[in-house]
């Protein structure tokens, strides 16, 4: 550091947050500017012809008025996905951080593994194992553990399982982070101490590992509720998010006021949700 | 974390630390606002005059084609595709990129270029009648000279020759026409003869899907109450609306979608659609059966057309031209399955493939037509009163 303020002179902070503060200006305040001056526009102007900026805010009393059953679904959706990769994320990255040995690297890899194809090819490929025709869906109905007419995909069920297959990563990389830390000692200690299995880890692993637990559920929860490719590929019309109302009024409705309202709108909530949950896991010192 | 660098080293003098960014921050924030309030967003809001670009045709042996996927015809063997054969003829490079899977979807991808006469990388992209004239109407296409296009002018069927809003066909010349029907994949289901089958019937029941493309959809739905897509009511519109807003809320459909439905249909995660004549006979699949609801289908065509920043005006011609030679255009209809907008493509089509020459698909005629029906031409604010209420109700 001393070295590098040597080199870097006076200015050495400023230079050091420059090309970041350039980058988010460029790409976050401005785009962000035009999204609020969107949002509170005339919507009886056109993509074409363009819209007039006049304070419109009934634009997000009539988003919010129109489409609140596409926020909730979304938060559902996102809030159950969160908690299926907590129980599945916490399970592996225990299993890493503590038992895995010598394979530890390897099971690593393999978490991070997925993230060489696209998000979308991998969905892609949720509904080839999901289709009705498919064998997942074949062995079901001759196990009698699914109806005759029953389907997986184009339901909820899809899109709970979409979300929660492609955010796991998220959950199992600040979750193993978190965990790796932790002296083993310490457990061995509690258990010196004629604590049970069940107490070392609720008393003793568990609360060392809350970072993780928060870094990963924030990591997961977010993109989930703003996500859109999960519901389009392997929902129906009736499981869509809010991001695919989004979409839809950006393209199919061309309406960009109300497009840019109800963006702004899932923003704010979400960032109001994470602070709620950061102040309630009392854990703001440990971000 | 926050607090990693003693304070007061770096913040001695001057603004602080905390101070530059918040500092920052807002004054690009100002800036950006004082733009976008003065300016407004989005469009020019004016015409685009003298924004078309120079033509380096000339110098450039290049060509950027956007086109919707599985819309023409590829080397088979030693076959060469017309895309081969024109390359070969004209010595012009072309990218061709099957890039545009619904209107809609495009448009948004270029407005802001073509809005803010800015280059989009192409120099002829295909779009449906409604689109282009839009997009004619904003001043966003360039003017083809008739001159580098004889072909066009000698050989366009007359059922085409001047639609309401390109009357002389100055801006724009159809890559093919189609019909919008109904398909089903016989090997799941029975025959699926209309839309109210399609829309009620109990076997179908989350296994249907429609399309995105709003005059499609809507417009089938209104022939099968009965009124006419090309000359509607308010009324006509609010009971088609509802109609389809019933059967997404019944769970009878299943998605809405641009050109992938046919992947579904054939795999049998769908078993009935709304479909595009040709897509079906693209699929090769002899399992999945094009049909024309009892209540008569929608035609329409797609049309290229050429921006005004497409930098290769005239090789764009010459490829119009080429499309435009009917022995090509045979070539070109008997892969894709859909009309053919060539006149004496139906003689051609003899020598390639006979058993085309009396498919209605491709060569309808006067009677066939008769039971096809266009969309109304909509006014910009008419049209995105229907695009919204249709958005709210596809989700």
């Amino acid at each position: 550091m001393a070295a590098l303020q040597r080199a870097l002179g006076r200015n050495s902070a400023y230079l050091l947050v420059g090309p970041a503060a350039l980058w988010l200006g460029i790409f976050f305040v401005i785009p962000m500017i035009s999204l609020l001056t969107t949002s509170l526009s005339d919507p009886a102007g056109s993509p074409i012809y363009g819209y007039s900026m006049t304070w419109r805010f009934e634009n997000y009393v009539d988003v919010v008025a129109d489409y609140w059953p596409y926020l909730v679904r979304s938060f559902v959706y996102a809030g159950i996905a969160t908690v299926l990769c907590l129980i599945l994320g916490y399970t592996l990255a225990y299993a890493i951080a503590f038992k895995a040995g010598r394979f530890k690297t390897l099971m690593l890899v393999l978490v991070v593994a997925p993230f060489f194809t696209s998000f979308l090819v991998r969905t892609l490929s949720w509904k080839l194992i999901l289709a009705d025709n498919g064998w997942l869906v074949e062995t079901l109905k001759t196990l009698h553990l699914m109806p005759e007419d029953g389907r997986l995909l184009a339901t909820p069920i899809a899109v709970v399982a979409g979300l929660t297959y492609n955010f796991l990563p998220f959950m199992i990389l600040p979750l193993y982070a978190s965990l790796e830390k932790i002296d083993p000692k310490l457990n061995e200690a509690a258990a010196d101490l004629y604590a049970n299995p069940f107490k070392r880890f609720w008393n003793v692993v568990w609360p060392l590992s809350l970072p993780g637990v928060v870094g990963g559920t924030l990591l997961t929860f977010i993109p989930a509720s703003g996500d859109y490719i999960n519901a389009s590929l392997l929902g129906n019309p009736n499981t869509q998010m809010v991001g695919n109302r989004i979409q839809s009024l950006f393209t199919t409705g061309s309406d960009y006021p109300h497009a840019a309202a109800l963006s702004v709108i899932l923003m704010v909530l979400i960032v109001v949700m994470v602070m709620v949950y950061v102040r309630r896991a009392g854990t703001e010192d440990l971000l | 974390m926050s607090e990693v660098t003693p304070p007061g080293e770096n913040t001695k003098k001057g603004v602080s630390r905390r101070g530059f960014i918040v500092g920052g921050a807002a004054g690009l924030a100002g800036i950006a606002a004082a733009y976008y309030l003065t300016r407004g967003n989005g469009g020019p809001g004016g015409t685009l005059e003298g924004c078309v670009t120079t033509d380096l045709s000339d110098t450039e042996a290049r060509l950027a084609v956007s086109n919707w996927p599985e819309y023409i015809d590829e080397d088979d063997g030693d076959v060469l595709s017309t895309l081969s054969l024109f390359m070969q003829q004209s010595g012009i490079d072309v990218t061709y990129t099957p890039d545009v899977n619904d209107n809609v979807e495009f448009f948004t991808k270029v407005r802001n270029q073509l809005g803010a006469c800015q280059p989009t990388g192409r120099d002829l992209f295909v779009l449906t009648d409604w689109m282009a004239a839009r997009m004619i109407e904003a001043g966003w296409i360039q003017q083809l000279t008739k001159a580098n296009v004889p072909n066009l002018d000698a050989n366009l069927i007359s059922s085409l020759e001047g639609p309401g809003w390109d009357p002389n066909r100055d801006y724009s010349a159809p890559w093919q026409s189609g019909f919008t029907g109904i398909a089903y994949n016989k090997s799941l289901v029975g025959e699926v003869r209309t839309m109210d089958e399609l829309l009620t019937r109990e076997d179908l029941k989350g296994r249907v899907t429609m399309l995105t493309e709003m005059r499609d959809t809507m417009g089938l739905l209104m022939l099968s109450n009965g009124a006419d897509p090309s000359n509607f009511s308010d009324s006509d519109w609010s009971a088609a609306l509802d109609k389809l807003s019933k059967a997404r809320t019944d769970g009878q459909i299943r998605a809405f979608t641009g050109n992938e439905y046919i992947n579904d249909l054939a795999a049998g995660n769908i078993a009935a659609c709304v479909a595009w004549s040709g897509d079906v006979a693209a699929a090769e699949d002899e399992n999945l059966v094009f049909l024309p609801p009892e209540e008569g289908m929608m035609i329409w065509s797609d049309n290229m057309l050429v921006p005004v920043q497409g930098t290769h005006k005239a090789n764009a011609e010459k490829w119009i031209n080429h499309y435009y030679d009917p022995k090509i255009a045979a070539q070109l209809a008997a892969y894709v399955w859909y009309v053919c907008p060539v006149e004496g493509a139906r003689e051609e089509m003899e020598s390639i493939d006979p058993s085309l020459v009396d498919n209605p698909l491709i060569f309808p005629t006067e009677e066939y037509l008769a039971s096809t029906h266009g969309f109304m031409a909509l006014d910009e604010s008419t049209a995105q009163g229907y695009e919204q209420d249709f958005s709210d109700v596809i989700g």
